[in-house]
């Protein structure tokens, strides 16, 4: 039934440092657990923001915790959660090539062209 | 009148009580759920509880009068003058009992707030307004987790179904009309219990069936919580939830 | 070699500027990890401390006290999970650090080693040890690795309730009877000293000072911040009408501040060891918890596998 390694293995039990329980060794998903990104709209007219993230095995209980986690304060009336794996990121150490070469394109902000004071409506 | 009011705050009691001692129950339980997603929302579910609370009993302190309070209510009662069902005072033996018991109240909680809020008594009808948004939402966190533990792994579905078949029995006290809760209905102030149980033994089939659980055919478990008849537990869940204002009485907080 | 040293010169100027430190950016090892050290302790300290004051939710005094505490314990299992996401980034697990944490091997602030014995102790770790916690939140806002930073903005949002909550918690009882006041005072006897304690060792002990000073997640020494809580409090502790258990503490005027006597050192390093009052059962609390809910953890994963499962056979037939 379970694929997962980790769970039919024997637990092992590790001696605790300075108290007389023990550790369940493989209770603890080294690796990591699914993390889920969660991203709240705070009213309508604006736009999701990125809040924070959490843990959650799958779409539905990842909606819930973040209902549950980042909406106790009345922070949104929108979510969207989604894993974190499925984000697919920039490298900052290209950020040189990815971002600089905007800079010197002034002539796409309007302060760019000259006009007159007096001139109104443009 | 003044027999109206007696029903009617022994109806309050009735409705404030279950969500006072469950509410009680899962606070135990901050600070030590299984995750802490899960920790905080136990403790929401708890915090929308104690709210529904203090509506109903500072409703029920008004029409007492005197010198009655939200907190003389609550704490300074006798443990026969509390009127939940067993199913909200049973222990947290393990995180199946927190769900189990936590769906089996939501299932019934739901559609009772469905017909208070039709209710002809304007302050329950306008708690029910509000705790039937919070109840909506404790039902579906507690159904994703009967579904998630029934449907899990073997050791959990295990333990789902024994917390239910323990449980499950102690259900039927819901819908046993007690002699308040008749003339509160008949006032159309109160709930009419019959139509609820069929809703409630439709969403239990529903819920049951996606969470690979069987319904228990135990007997009902004769009890009487809303007469004031309690089990061993409640003792001890009002020696703490009491303690402060038995030790110290008559000082404000 | 040299590119190396290149590297972490152009990063310190980075922070210099003022610029955040994100995740993926180059950092040095040793930034990484002081990094994931003190956000875990931090962390830490959040979890652990969910259980003194839980241990009075069943009993507080009133309705009103009740969803107070509880909000306010639960805020803090919520800012535990920022603290620890914000670790994440870092390339270490929650669990990798739960573990740390229930082996002993991780720290955590020792304040929570000690008892709440009475209703007042919820109003003294109120005032007193959230407001020494804020001292440190408040600096830690503007550091430089921007998850820190984040995480840090939203927990001091949320916790600004906390310390007003212990206060008036406090005020109350002394607005009460004698017996009332007594157990305030009781209270303050025994938290002050620990609640000095929190600011750490004397800057002349602690050798990361430096270090933390030059990387923004300190920028003012141990020393200095708890000159601050103790310069706030007093005045604090006035309005009550309690006093704190110290001979020693009178107000300078030349240096405009309070003078006050010597910490016991050797009980600080005696809890911080793992020797103080509850270290053994807070950490057996969270062993416990933890343990308990490896079942509830499995089943949620092995429900979400067959799920998944199910889609994907939905999807190819």
């Amino acid at each position: 039934m379970q694929k997962n390694e980790r769970k039919k293995k024997e637990p092992q039990k590790q001696a605790n440092l300075f108290t007389n329980y023990t550790i369940i060794t493989n209770q603890y998903n080294m690796k990591g657990n699914p993390i889920w990104e969660v991203f709240i709209r705070s009213k309508n007219g604006l736009e999701h923001r990125h809040v924070g993230s959490l843990h959650a095995e799958d779409a539905k209980m990842a909606m819930e915790n973040a209902r549950d986690v980042y909406t106790r304060r009345q922070e949104g009336v929108s979510i969207w959660v989604v894993e974190s794996k499925h984000i697919t990121a920039s490298n900052p150490s290209e950020n040189g090539e990815m971002f600089d070469p905007a800079k010197d394109k002034a002539y796409r902000h309007p302060t760019f062209y000259d006009l007159p004071d007096e001139l109104e409506h443009i | 009148m003044e027999n109206k009011n007696k029903s009617l705050i022994d109806y309050l009691l009735i409705l404030g009580d279950n969500s006072l001692i469950l509410g009680h129950r899962l606070s135990e339980l901050c600070g030590h759920g299984p995750s802490l997603e899960t920790d905080i929302a136990l403790t929401n579910i708890s915090l929308d509880l104690f709210g529904q609370v203090r509506s109903y009993f500072q409703y029920a302190a008004e029409l007492t009068g005197g010198e009655a309070t939200e907190d003389t209510i609550a704490m300074k009662r006798v443990d026969r003058e509390y009127r939940h069902t067993w199913l909200v005072e049973q222990a947290n033996k393990d995180f199946a009992y927190v769900i189990g018991r936590q769906f089996l109240f939501d299932a019934f909680h739901l559609p009772l707030l469905e017909q208070l809020v039709n209710s002809k008594d304007e302050m329950i009808a306008a708690v029910a307004a509000k705790s039937i948004k919070e109840s909506r939402y404790h039902l579906r966190f507690s159904s994703s987790w009967m579904e998630r533990l029934g449907d899990g792994t073997q050791e959990s579905h295990q333990r789902m179904q024994t917390a239910i078949n323990d449980l499950y029995p102690f259900t039927y006290e819901f819908f046993e009309e007690t002699a308040t809760e008749k003339i509160m209905h008949e006032a159309g102030i109160g709930a009419n219990l019959k139509t609820i149980e069929t809703t409630y033994r439709q969403t239990i089939k529903d819920v049951f069936a996606k969470a690979n659980l069987e319904i228990p055919s135990a007997p009902p478990r004769k009890t009487d919580g809303k007469k004031g008849i309690h089990s061993e537990q409640l003792g001890f869940i009002l020696a703490e939830l009491q303690y402060m204002q038995r030790a110290y009485p008559n000082m404000t907080w | 070699m040299e590119k190396i040293v290149d590297q972490e010169a152009a990063f310190q100027a980075r922070i210099d500027a003022g610029e955040k430190i994100e995740p993926k950016d180059w950092m040095p090892e040793k930034y990484r990890k002081t990094h994931i050290r003190q956000i875990s302790q931090h962390a830490h300290s959040e979890i652990v401390g969910m259980l003194p004051e839980g241990n009075w939710i069943t009993r507080t005094p009133t309705l009103r006290r009740k969803v107070g505490l509880l909000a306010k314990v639960q805020d803090e299992a919520g800012h535990g999970l920022y603290l620890y996401s914000a670790a994440e980034t870092l390339g270490i697990s929650r669990d990798e650090l739960f573990h740390q944490l229930h082996i002993g091997k991780a720290k955590y602030s020792s304040i929570f080693n000690y008892p709440t014995m009475t209703w007042a102790d919820i109003g003294a770790i109120g005032w007193l040890v959230d407001g020494a916690a804020i001292i440190n939140q408040v600096m830690l806002t503007r550091t430089s690795f921007g998850p820190y930073a984040r995480a840090m903005v939203r927990i001091c949002k949320e916790e600004s309730f906390h310390q007003r909550q212990g206060y008036e918690i406090m005020l109350t009882l002394c607005e009460g009877t004698p017996e009332q006041k007594a157990m305030a005072q009781d209270a303050l006897n025994r938290w002050w000293w620990p609640s000095l304690m929190m600011f750490g060792p004397r800057d002349a002990e602690s050798p990361n000072t430096e270090q933390s000073v030059k990387w923004k997640i300190k920028r003012k020494t141990n020393d200095e911040l708890r000159q601050q809580f103790i310069d706030i409090t007093i005045p604090q502790a006035e309005i009550l009408g309690i006093t704190v258990p110290d001979p020693d503490l009178k107000w300078n005027e030349e240096r405009q501040h309070y003078d006050f006597g010597e910490i016991d050192w050797d009980e600080f390093w005696q809890v911080v060891k793992g020797n103080g009052p509850c270290n053994k059962e807070r950490l057996q609390a969270r062993n416990d918890a933890w343990n308990n809910g490896a079942w509830v953890r499995n089943a949620a994963r092995a429900h979400a596998e067959k799920r998944a499962e199910k889609e994907r056979t939905a999807e190819a037939s």
